[in-house]
C-alpha cells in the first residue's frame, strides 16, 4: 500500500510527455481514446457522405475526391464499416467510457494495471495509423466489404489490393490486441478493486455492462483471430484455408467471423444502453426500473449472442436444419432487449422528466434503438431474411441499432460526463440544436433505405442507374444523400460546443447533475488518483427521490439512515 | 433501498481499507479464457478441413513423426513439473527459484529447437503449407503453439533475470504466480493439440 501511495505522490510531477502522452492514468487514457475515436469518426463520417454522393448523382463527380468508379466505391464502404465499427464503436463506448467510468463508479484509484491501460490505447493507435496508411498504399486499400469475406479478400487476383487487405487485417489485429488489454483491465479491475460496500449489486448498470462486454469481447475475439491469420496466410503464403478450389471453405470464414461479429454487436450494444441507463434516471428523478432485472438481462443476452451467429448466413449455402435453431435463438435474444427497453422506459413513467442535453440524446437513442430492433425481428426470421437479405433494408437495421448506442448515446455520455472529463459545462443551447439536427437527419437518411430495401434494392452496387429496375429508387437515394449530408454538417454545433466549452465554458461543481454515483463525490475533474480517502458505499446507484428524504438524491456514500451528506 | 446495508459491520471489507493493486493471476486467467478460445477456432478449423477432405492424411503427403515429436513432448510435459519446483523454493530460497524457472524456459527452449528441426525434415520431404489443408493447418496450428510457448519462455527469462538482479523484492509477487499459470496453459495444451494433430 506505502508503495501505490508513493507512486502517486511521484506522479503529480511528471513532465508532460508522462502526464498527457504516455499517461497510465485511466482519466486520461479515456480522454485519448475519445480524441482518437472522435477524429476517425470523421473520417468514417466524410467516407459516407462521399460514397452516398455517389449513389444520388452517380455521373457526377465526387466533392474532395472525383469521379467514383466501383472499385473507389467499393474501397469507401468497406472502410466506413471498418472505422466505424472497430476504430469509433469500440473506442468511444469502451474506451473512453469505460476507461473513463468504471474506476470512478467503483471506488478505485485507477485501473487494476496502469500501464497495460497505457499500452491498450497506444497499440489502438498504432492499428488507427495501419488502417489510415492502407488508403495510400499501392494498389489501394480494401474493397472486400467490412466482413472481408473470401475468396474475394483471398487473393491479390480478385481485388487488386495486396498491401490494402493486408494493413486491414494487420490493423484489425493491433485493435483487437488493444481491447483485449483493456478488457482484461476492465475485468480485473471490477473483480479486485471495488470500494468498500461496492458489492455487484451495487454496481451502476454501465459497469456491469461494460464488463459483460468486454467478456463476450474476450470471448469472441478468439476465432476471429484465428481466421484473419488464416487469411493473411492464404494470402502470403500460398495456404488455402478459405480457397474451394483448392479444398478449402469459404463458409468457414463466415462462420469465424460472425461468431465474433455478432456478439461485436452486443459489445457496442451493451455499454451504449448502459450509457442511456445511467442518465434516465438522473433526468427522471426517478430509481431506475427493475435493477436487478436488467442485470439478469444482461448477463441471458451475453450468453445468447454466442450463439445467433449464423443469422448472417441464412443465404450462404448453411444447412436449413441449422438455420431454424439459429433463427429462434435470434428471436430469443429480442426478449432481454425489449425487457431493457420496457424497463427504461418504465423508468420513464410518471417522473420528473427535464429535457437537458443528455437525456434528449439518450431519448433519442431509445427511440431509435427501438425502430432498429424491431426491424431486427424481421431479419431475424430466416424465411423473411431470404428476400431483405444483402438488401438495403439490412444497412437501415444496423443503422437503426448502431447509430443510436454509438452516437445517441455516445454523445449522451459526452454531454453527460464532460464536466467530469474536463471540469467544464458544455453549452446548452448548442446541445439541443445539435440533437434537434442529428435526430432530424437520421432519420431522414435511413427510413428512405428501409424503403429502398422493401423494393428489393441491393447493397454494395456502386449505381442506381447501373440496373433499370434500381432506377425508380433513385429518387430515395437522393433523399437519404441529402440527409446524410445534412447529418454530417449537423456535427459542427457538437465540434464547436466540444472546443469551446473546453477553452470558455463555465466552470463545473462537483455534482452538476445531482447524480449519486460515485464520480461526482469528487472534483470535476477528480484529482490523479480520484480519491482522497477510499469511500464507503452504502446503497444503490439509483436512489432518487425517495419518500420522506429531504433531498431527491441520495449518493451512494451517504448514511444509510438519515440525510443526505452535502457535498 | 434495495437492501439491507453490509460491510459496514466488520466483515468482508473491513481489512480493505484502500484500493489494492491489480491482481495479476486474476488478469492472466481472464486473459487465457480468451486463448483457449483462439486455439478452440483454430481447432475448429482443423476438424472442418479435415471432414471435408477426403482422405486424412492425404495420399503422396509426409507423414506426421509420431514418435519423435512424443520425444520432443516430453521436455514440454517436464517444464511443467520444474515450473512447479520454482514455485516451491521462491520465498525460502531465490537462489534455488532462480535456477528452477532457467531450467524451465531451458527445456522449453529445447522443445521448441527439437520441433524446429523437426518441420525442418518435414519440409525436405515436401509437406508444405501451400501443398493442402494437411500441411497448412499442421503448420498453423503447431506454430501457433510454438509462438506462445517462445513468447512464455522470453517472460520466464525475464523473471529468472530479474530475480538474479533482486528486482524481485516481494518473493510473495502474484505476477510470478501469473506467469506460472500461463506456462502451464501453453504446456497443457500441448497434450491436446499432439493428440488431435498428430495421432488422428
Amino acid at each position: 500500500m506505502a508503495q501505490v501511495a508513493v507512486a502517486h505522490a511521484a506522479e503529480h510531477e511528471l513532465g508532460f510527455w508522462r502526464k498527457y502522452v504516455f499517461a497510465t492514468d485511466h482519466k486520461v487514457i479515456a480522454k485519448q481514446y475519445l480524441w482518437a475515436a472522435l477524429l476517425m469518426a470523421l473520417i468514417g463520417g466524410l467516407m459516407a457522405a462521399m460514397f452516398r454522393w455517389q449513389l444520388a448523382w452517380p455521373d457526377a463527380s465526387v466533392p474532395g475526391w472525383g469521379p467514383m468508379g466501383p472499385q473507389d466505391y467499393m474501397v469507401m464502404v468497406t472502410m466506413h464499416g471498418t472505422i466505424m465499427v472497430f476504430f469509433v464503436a469500440m473506442p468511444i463506448l469502451l474506451g473512453a467510457f469505460g476507461n473513463l467510468v468504471i474506476p470512478l463508479m467503483i471506488g478505485a484509484g485507477d485501473m487494476a494495471f496502469p500501464r497495460l491501460n497505457m499500452a491498450s490505447f497506444w497499440v489502438f493507435l498504432v492499428g488507427c495509423v495501419v488502417l489510415l496508411a492502407s488508403l495510400v498504399v499501392p494498389g489501394g486499400a480494401s474493397p472486400a466489404g467490412w466482413t472481408g469475406y473470401p475468396p474475394l479478400s483471398d487473393k491479390v487476383e480478385f481485388t487488386g489490393s495486396f498491401w490494402g487487405i493486408n494493413l486491414w487485417i494487420l490493423g484489425l489485429a493491433l485493435e483487437f490486441v488493444g481491447f483485449l488489454l483493456g478488457g482484461i483491465n476492465f475485468l480485473t479491475t471490477v473483480v479486485t478493486l471495488r470500494t468498500r460496500g461496492m458489492t455487484m449489486w451495487r454496481l451502476p448498470l454501465i459497469v456491469w455492462q461494460e464488463i459483460a462486454a468486454v467478456a463476450i469481447f474476450l470471448l469472441s475475439v478468439g476465432p476471429l483471430v484465428a481466421g484473419a491469420i488464416m487469411l493473411l496466410l492464404d494470402r502470403v503464403a500460398g495456404t488455402a484455408f478459405f480457397l474451394p478450389h483448392r479444398g478449402g471453405d469459404p463458409l468457414l470464414w463466415q462462420h469465424l467471423f460472425w461468431f465474433f461479429g455478432h456478439p461485436e454487436v452486443y459489445v457496442i450494444a451493451l455499454p451504449g444502453f448502459g450509457i442511456m441507463q445511467e442518465i434516465l434516471p438522473v433526468f427522471a428523478r426517478k430509481p431506475t426500473f427493475g435493477y436487478r432485472t436488467i442485470i439478469w438481462c444482461t448477463v441471458v443476452a451475453c450468453f445468447l449472442s454466442l450463439i445467433v451467429w449464423a443469422h448472417h448466413m441464412y443465404v450462404s449455402g448453411i444447412d436449413p436444419r441449422l438455420a431454424t435453431p439459429f433463427s429462434i435463438a435470434t428471436i430469443a435474444i429480442s426478449i432481454p432487449f425489449a425487457i431493457m427497453i420496457f424497463a427504461m422506459i418504465a423508468t420513464l413513467w410518471r417522473g420528473s422528466i427535464s429535457f437537458e442535453t443528455p437525456m434528449l440524446f439518450s431519448l433519442g437513442g431509445l427511440v431509435t434503438f427501438l425502430l432498429g430492433g424491431v426491424t431486427g425481428i424481421f431479419l431475424g426470421s430466416d424465411t423473411a431474411d431470404i428476400y431483405l437479405h444483402d438488401s438495403y433494408f439490412v444497412v437501415a437495421h444496423f443503422h437503426y441499432t448502431l447509430f443510436p448506442v454509438v452516437f445517441f448515446a455516445g454523445f449522451a455520455g459526452i454531454y453527460y460526463w464532460y464536466p467530469k472529463m474536463f471540469g467544464k459545462l458544455m453549452s446548452e443551447t448548442l446541445g439541443r440544436v445539435h440533437f434537434v439536427l442529428t435526430f432530424i437527419f437520421f432519420n431522414a437518411a435511413f427510413i428512405p433505405l428501409f424503403m429502398v430495401g422493401l423494393a428489393g434494392g441491393p447493397r454494395r452496387i456502386y449505381s442506381p442507374m447501373a440496373y433499370d429496375l434500381l432506377k425508380p429508387l433513385q429518387p430515395l437515394h437522393v433523399v437519404a444523400t441529402v440527409a446524410t449530408i445534412g447529418l454530417v454538417l449537423g456535427q459542427l454545433p457538437f465540434i464547436v460546443n466540444f472546443v469551446m466549452s473546453m477553452l470558455w465554458g463555465e466552470k463545473a461543481a462537483a455534482n452538476p447533475w445531482h447524480a449519486n454515483t460515485l464520480e461526482w463525490t469528487v472534483d470535476s475533474p477528480p484529482p490523479h488518483g480520484n480519491f482522497a480517502h477510499p469511500p464507503v458505499v452504502t446503497r444503490g446507484p439509483y436512489d432518487y427521490s425517495m419518500p420522506g428524504a429531504k433531498d431527491d438524491w441520495y449518493p451512494q456514500t451517504a448514511p444509510f439512515s438519515g440525510q443526505p451528506q452535502e457535498t | 433501498m434495495y437492501e439491507k446495508p453490509i460491510g459496514l459491520n466488520g466483515g468482508r471489507y473491513a481489512e480493505a481499507e484502500s484500493p489494492k493493486p491489480g491482481d495479476p493471476v486474476v488478469g492472466v486467467l481472464i486473459f487465457l479464457a480468451s486463448e483457449t478460445m483462439f486455439f478452440a477456432g483454430l481447432v475448429t478449423a482443423f476438424l472442418v478441413s479435415r471432414a471435408a477432405s477426403l482422405d486424412w492424411p492425404p495420399l503422396g503427403q509426409p507423414r506426421l513423426p509420431v514418435l519423435a515429436t512424443a520425444f520432443n513432448s516430453a521436455f514440454l510435459l517436464a517444464s511443467g513439473f520444474t515450473m512447479w519446483r520454482a514455485l516451491q523454493d521462491r520465498r525460502c530460497d531465490q537462489a534455488n527459484f532462480q535456477r528452477w524457472v532457467a531450467v524451465t524456459a531451458g527445456l522449453g527452449a529445447i522443445f521448441l529447437a527439437l520441433q524446429g528441426v523437426e518441420w525442418i525434415r518435414l519440409l525436405r520431404f515436401g509437406l508444405k503449407a501451400s501443398s493442402g489443408l494437411y500441411g497448412a493447418t499442421f503448420y498453423t496450428i503447431v506454430g501457433a503453439h510454438a509462438l506462445h510457448v517462445a513468447a512464455a519462455v522470453a517472460v520466464l527469462l525475464l523473471v529468472a533475470l530479474r530475480a538474479r538482479q533482486r528486482h524481485l523484492a516481494d518473493p510473495a509477487w502474484r505476477g510470478v504466480t501469473a506467469c506460472a499459470i500461463y506456462w502451464w496453459f501453453v504446456v497443457g495444451l500441448w497434450p491436446i493439440l499432439y493428440a488431435l494433430v498428430y495421432l488422428s
